[in-house]
């Protein structure tokens, strides 16, 4: 591998690569503080605002000792002005050693990283891919369960146009999961996805019913939230909006190591109740991701982590 | 006799060149153009809605000493894909050459993401063949795959 290695997407990634990350988020889930950036400069360049993923980047470049330059919405930027993505990327890898990107089309990431001198690490590009998301549902998983292998995973609500559901079915089918897909009949996992699960021999259930039976069997509980603007016919979603809503009352039965995981915003499809359970997860799936990132952040700039 | 005459004359005879057959000839101009014939200075000959026997009509193109690269010649399987070459030396064929489709095409095929970045920046596209026997594209930026059925040329 050359010097300027990007993070455009998970399929990027092998067995061997993920697991390496995981290492090294795990040291920084010690000690997040180790001033491996002290003197470099990384770019966080948000295309589309995205408050919570930037945040979490910046701080982990801030606890790395890095400085930050870039801007958080593209309106205050030359790109309004009709410049090209490729002008801005190769202007910003003149001044920076990492560039983090967001950007509202898709495979705009791949596109900077052929351009760009410097590595790419992709923080979502349109509906396509958000790696340092699926690399921080990986790691929750690894941390609160002790490995990624043999597990049942149910994921919840939205499987069609969920980004982040595609991502990790991608992502942990190096480690032989179970999967129970659970979402209504407009928004169920799209054929090419199940024909991944197939060629990749791993088992999988569908069901459209959110029922206790399913939560029982799991290890982890993804949640995802059913948005009212993906429903072409109203009356559907007014059908369907009330029953992929996690009650306390749902998880009394389930496994002792069962976690409930999130992407997060997360709206009404996890009820508040829940939050003070042990097996609520997503606050603390939200600050894994900062170790995460900055595991991705040392390992495409080739830093050697104690 | 009269049938086989009748074919013979249909396009000039070709010296020393290429001789590609069995266009489609819908799509005659787009190999026309996917080659950049505009810019060969030899002479070329171009027959459009030929008799064929297999295809109803067909496209011919004939260029005099002209010899392609398969590299060069090959991104026109995308659209013609049962074209054939005919290398000719001293007024004989002496190869017939079928086309393969190439496992990446460059810059032939839009991307049908409108939301995709090869269509909202001046770049090129790319699509990896990801199915050669029932023809199937994924863009290599957007990841979408696109059908044979789907394919629209730049």
């Amino acid at each position: 591998m050359s010097s300027k290695k990007s993070l455009v997407s998970i399929t990027d990634y092998t067995k061997e690569d993920i697991l390496r990350i995981l290492h090294l988020a795990k040291k920084f889930d010690q000690n997040p503080n180790r001033k491996y950036l002290d003197g470099k400069i990384c770019a966080t360049l948000f295309f589309e605002p995205s408050t919570r993923t930037r945040l979490s980047f910046e701080t982990a470049i801030n606890r790395l000792g890095g400085k930050v330059i870039g801007f958080s919405d593209a309106a205050t930027t030359s790109s309004s002005k009709g410049e090209t993505l490729k002008d801005t990327i190769a202007m910003v890898s003149n001044y920076a050693d990492l560039i983090i990107m967001r950007h509202f089309l898709e495979g705009a990431a791949r596109y900077a990283s052929e351009i760009s001198e410097v590595p790419i690490i992709n923080a979502g590009d349109g509906a396509n891919q958000h790696p340092t998301q699926t690399m921080l549902d990986l790691y929750s998983i690894y941390k609160t369960q002790g490995t990624l292998d043999n597990l049942t995973i149910n994921i919840v609500g939205d499987l069609k146009y969920g980004r982040t559901v595609h991502s990790l079915i991608i992502g942990i089918s190096h480690f032989n999961p179970t999967f129970n897909f659970v979402a209504p009949d407009e928004l169920k996992l799209p054929e090419i996805y199940k024909t991944f699960c197939d060629e990749h021999a791993i088992k999988y259930t569908e069901y459209s019913d959110f029922t206790e039976d399913v939560i029982d069997q799991c290890d982890i509980l993804y949640m995802t939230r059913v948005q009212r603007e993906r429903f072409t016919d109203l009356m559907e979603y007014e059908k369907v909006k009330n029953v992929y809503i996690l009650r306390r009352s749902m998880i009394e039965n389930s496994k002792q190591n069962m976690k409930i995981l999130h992407p997060l915003p997360r709206v009404n499809e996890i009820q508040q109740d829940v939050d003070d359970s042990p097996k609520a997860y997503y606050f603390q799936q939200a600050k894994n991701g900062m170790y995460t990132r900055e595991a991705v952040i040392c390992d495409v700039l080739n830093i050697n982590v104690e | 006799m009269p049938t086989k005459r009748k074919e013979l004359l249909q396009v000039a005879a070709l010296c020393n060149g290429t001789a590609i057959d069995h266009i489609p000839s819908d799509v005659l101009f787009k190999v026309v153009s996917l080659l950049n014939l505009q810019n060969v200075q030899q002479p070329i000959t171009i027959g459009s809605n030929l008799e064929s026997k297999k295809m109803g009509t067909k496209g011919i193109i004939k260029i005099t000493d002209k010899f392609f690269e398969d590299n060069e010649i090959n991104k026109i399987a995308i659209i013609a894909p049962k074209a054939v070459l005919n290398i000719i030396r001293d007024y004989q064929v002496i190869e017939k050459k079928q086309l393969s489709l190439p496992n990446t095409i460059e810059d032939i095929v839009k991307c049908n993401n409108p939301k995709c970045i090869t269509n909202n920046e001046p770049m090129k596209t790319r699509f990896e063949v990801v199915n050669h026997d029932n023809l199937e594209l994924r863009c290599q930026y957007c990841d979408l795959k696109i059908r044979k059925e789907e394919i629209v040329l730049k």
